[in-house]
């Protein structure tokens, strides 16, 4: 070893050593950007009022986030756009008229209490937009039900309220409901562009769906909870869902008004898939959607409220965990314990 | 037709193109080499040199000590200047024989039997034994071994990997597409020790012309079949390899014997070959040597004990003065804290990242409970749970999600969004629980 070599500085670290391009931020980033399409709907049909209230709900869930890990002294880990989806999915789901200071309660319950001090980002146990918005609904329940009506124009110079379509059908029926649209053809249309009353981002069908299908597309969600939660509130809803009101009869239920009505596909899409609490197994998320489809309903056709998903979503993000333990993996090469005993005797 | 495969598994960018059109290639002899008396798992050799001896190439220098063991043989001929402890490219110190090379390549003893074929199974395995031969695809098991299964455990079946799994090498490949009749034979072999009439070679579909070299060579042998496998990492992992070829799955914590099964490496099977017929001990292997941070990629025959650092040189150098050297492949292989390390029975490749190539490991954030590594983990395993509970320091409560199933392929902590170091928060697991 006679020649003098030069000396390589090597970098030393451990397996695997390529990793892929796949972050945190760049899901949060898309599921926000696939948000954007229903939000612009909503600010379409709802003016400039709308779109301050989702920007007050943004700001407010990114600042509060960021003053509480600055005050703990924490890494600041605003930019992973987790705050931002939250204040957005806040926003989306929150009436288009309340008064400024609603979004900003809303965004401090969601980041605050529901997410950091369970831990942050990850360890929390509910949906922290749909706490937001529940707290909300409770502690403000005037101002939370004041639906403005829909405008196709931008500029809106008086605003009207009037009810939802899901708070017609609760307290005057499926008749009433007809009588406000015109035809069956008349209310599919409109409930799929978006043209009612209801939160700022969850009327427009079409919007929600093309974002839907984006996180689809790309992985970032799978169809185990969506169909499951939809198809399982389809059935209830054709099933029971003509029963209430003069010669109500089983299986006479319309359940496209219901799939597309309320907060169901936002919720089914974007709300009840979040990662952090949803089941992590993909066969527990079936079961999963199937709760979340059954509970929806459940208020919708018996509750006192008109519209379900949010509380459906919260009450099965419960059961989460246990889920995840009793749909526990199978290990490559185990066979079930029932087989292992057959083989035995 | 649907390629055969298993459940999970990931698509890694397979950077084969690198260096897959390059033909094998002897590197220029080495001044000296470096020769550990450990290159496999088990008992380490009982040196049989001293300091100043002479050796012939092919001469063993560390014999077995145990069944489970290799003997190891000096790569060139030349004289012992020193022995003592030297690193291997994981770091661990095992006492090496270095030998100077006096560049005559006297072998010991080499002679050619083309009847091999005749010799009893008994003898074809005691060759195998002689010549030191481990599993080439890095896990470095001394093939006997495996070729000796207890009485209980009867064996139907011989697969070849041929799979080479691992993004970036292609020891293998070359080695079907320039030496597809020695495989055969190799596998002929290993079928004849273990009297079986079942021989598979599976091949992963993204090197279809090896699987065609491999279909022309093996077209006279009935019993012999060539698998083509969907390209996806772990198909070269040995239970993953025989769900895909024979739809058997190995036990978990089970060895393939459980399921009547022998896996050798393509690799391992010309060595077996060239033992059974020259009576040649393992002392040259193939290693690729790749990477976007090395000017030249090459698929190099090298000698047992040849210095990585050679190699490098061999290959034009590293393109920067900063980068990860990676012993054997990107997702399982070492990085190495130093380049004056022995190339291995077990090594198959050196690969150089460069430095703007490096994830740092330390910036990681939580487990978002995405979900993604329990899609993909091919053992069926919660990899997440295992990391979350390792992370806080629930070791005990890490066996109730099966850590000891897990064998680090590294899947998990390549599709983590967070940059979890999944894979080590298991071995941290790992070393501190009893199974």
């Amino acid at each position: 070893m006679a020649e003098i070599k030069k000396e390589h500085q090597l970098i030393v670290s451990v397996s695997p050593h390529i990793k892929s391009e796949e972050t945190t931020s760049r899901i949060m980033w898309s599921v926000t950007a696939s948000l954007l399409p229903a939000t612009i709907m909503g600010a379409y049909f709802f003016g400039p009022r709308a779109i301050f209230t989702v920007a007050i709900s943004i700001i407010a869930a990114v600042l509060s986030e960021y003053i509480f890990q600055k005050a703990l002294n924490r890494k600041i880990a605003v930019s992973d756009g987790s705050a931002v989806l939250t204040g957005l999915l806040l926003g989306m789901n929150l009436p288009p008229s309340v008064p400024f200071y609603i979004p900003i309660i809303g965004s401090f319950v969601a980041i605050i209490i529901t997410k950091q001090l369970f831990g942050g980002l990850g360890f929390n146990v509910f949906n922290p937009a749909l706490i937001g918005r529940a707290f909300l609904l409770i502690s403000f329940p005037k101002l939370m039900t004041i639906w403005k009506e829909p405008t196709a124009a931008f500029v809106h110079l008086d605003a009207k309220t009037t009810a939802t379509p899901l708070g017609i059908l609760k307290e005057e029926g499926v008749a009433k409901l007809m009588e406000v649209f015109g035809d069956k053809i008349n209310l599919y249309t409109q409930l799929f562009v978006g043209h009612r009353a209801g939160s700022i981002g969850e009327t427009s069908a079409i919007a929600l769906l093309i974002g839907a299908a984006f996180l689809l597309y790309r992985g970032y969600i799978s169809w185990h909870i969506p169909a499951s939660f939809l198809g399982t509130a389809a059935v209830i809803a054709w099933i029971f869902g003509g029963l209430s009101g003069k010669g109500g009869a089983l299986f006479a239920g319309d359940p496209i008004v219901h799939l597309l009505s309320g907060g169901m596909l936002l919720g089914a899409f974007f709300m009840a898939t979040d990662y952090v609490t949803c089941p992590s197994v993909k066969k527990g998320q079936i079961l999963f959607g199937i709760g979340c489809g059954f509970l929806t309903m459940l208020i919708r056709l018996k509750g006192g409220y008109p519209e379900g998903v949010m509380f459906a979503i919260l009450i099965i993000n419960c059961f989460s965990p246990l889920i995840d333990r009793g749909f526990k993996t199978r290990v490559f090469g185990a066979i079930k314990e029932t087989k292992a005993k057959e083989i035995k005797k | 037709m649907a390629l055969a495969t298993f459940k999970g598994g990931i698509h890694p960018p397979d950077k084969k193109e690198l260096s897959k059109e390059k033909i094998i290639s002897t590197t220029k002899p080495p001044k000296r080499v470096v020769i550990p008396l450990v290159q496999h798992i088990g008992a380490p050799c009982k040196l049989s040199v001293s300091v100043g001896q002479e050796v012939k190439k092919g001469e063993a220098i560390g014999t077995p000590e145990g069944f489970v063991s290799a003997p190891v043989h000096s790569s060139v001929s030349g004289k012992v200047i020193a022995i003592g402890e030297f690193p291997l490219a994981t770091g661990r110190m095992v006492t090496s024989v270095v030998i100077e090379n006096d560049g005559k390549e006297e072998w010991a003893s080499l002679k050619d039997n083309p009847d091999y074929m005749k010799l009893s199974p008994d003898e074809l395995k005691g060759k195998v034994k002689d010549a030191g031969i481990v599993g080439m695809g890095g896990a470095a098991f001394p093939a006997h071994v495996k070729l000796s299964p207890p009485k209980e455990k009867p064996v139907d079946v011989v697969i070849l990997n041929g799979a080479e799994c691992e993004p970036y090498l292609t020891a293998d490949y070359r080695l079907m597409l320039e030496r597809p009749q020695d495989v055969v034979e190799g596998l002929k072999i290993l079928m004849r020790i273990l009297g079986v009439n079942k021989g598979f070679i599976g091949i992963e579909n993204n090197k279809p012309d090896a699987v065609e070299a491999m279909k022309k060579a093996a077209s006279g042998e009935g019993n012999i079949q060539i698998c083509a496998l969907e390209v996806k990492y772990p198909q070269g992992a040995e239970k993953m390899l025989i769900r895909a070829t024979v739809g058997r799955e190995v036990p978990p914590r089970g060895l393939p014997m459980d399921v009547g099964v022998v896996v050798q490496n393509i690799g391992t099977a010309v060595a077996i070959y060239e033992a059974a017929r020259y009576g040649k001990p393992l002392i040259e292997r193939i290693v690729t040597v790749t990477g976007e941070g090395i000017k030249e990629p090459k698929n190099l025959m090298v000698k047992i004990g040849t210095l990585v650092s050679d190699l490098i040189e061999e290959c034009g150098g590293l393109k920067s003065e900063v980068a990860k050297v990676v012993s054997g492949g990107p997702m399982m292989g070492f990085a190495m804290y130093s380049l004056d390390v022995p190339v291995t029975k077990g090594t198959s490749g050196v690969l150089v990242l460069p430095e703007e190539g490096v994830i740092h490991a330390e910036d990681f954030g939580p487990c978002i409970r995405c979900g993604r590594c329990i899609d993909i983990c091919p053992m069926g395993l919660m990899p997440s749970m295992l990391s979350v509970l390792s992370e806080r320091g629930f070791y005990e409560e890490t066996k109730d999600y099966n850590l000891f199933d897990c064998f680090e392929c590294g899947s998990c902590t390549y599709v983590c969004p967070s940059k979890r170091p999944i894979v080590q928060l298991i071995r941290l697991a790992k070393s501190l629980v009893k199974p």
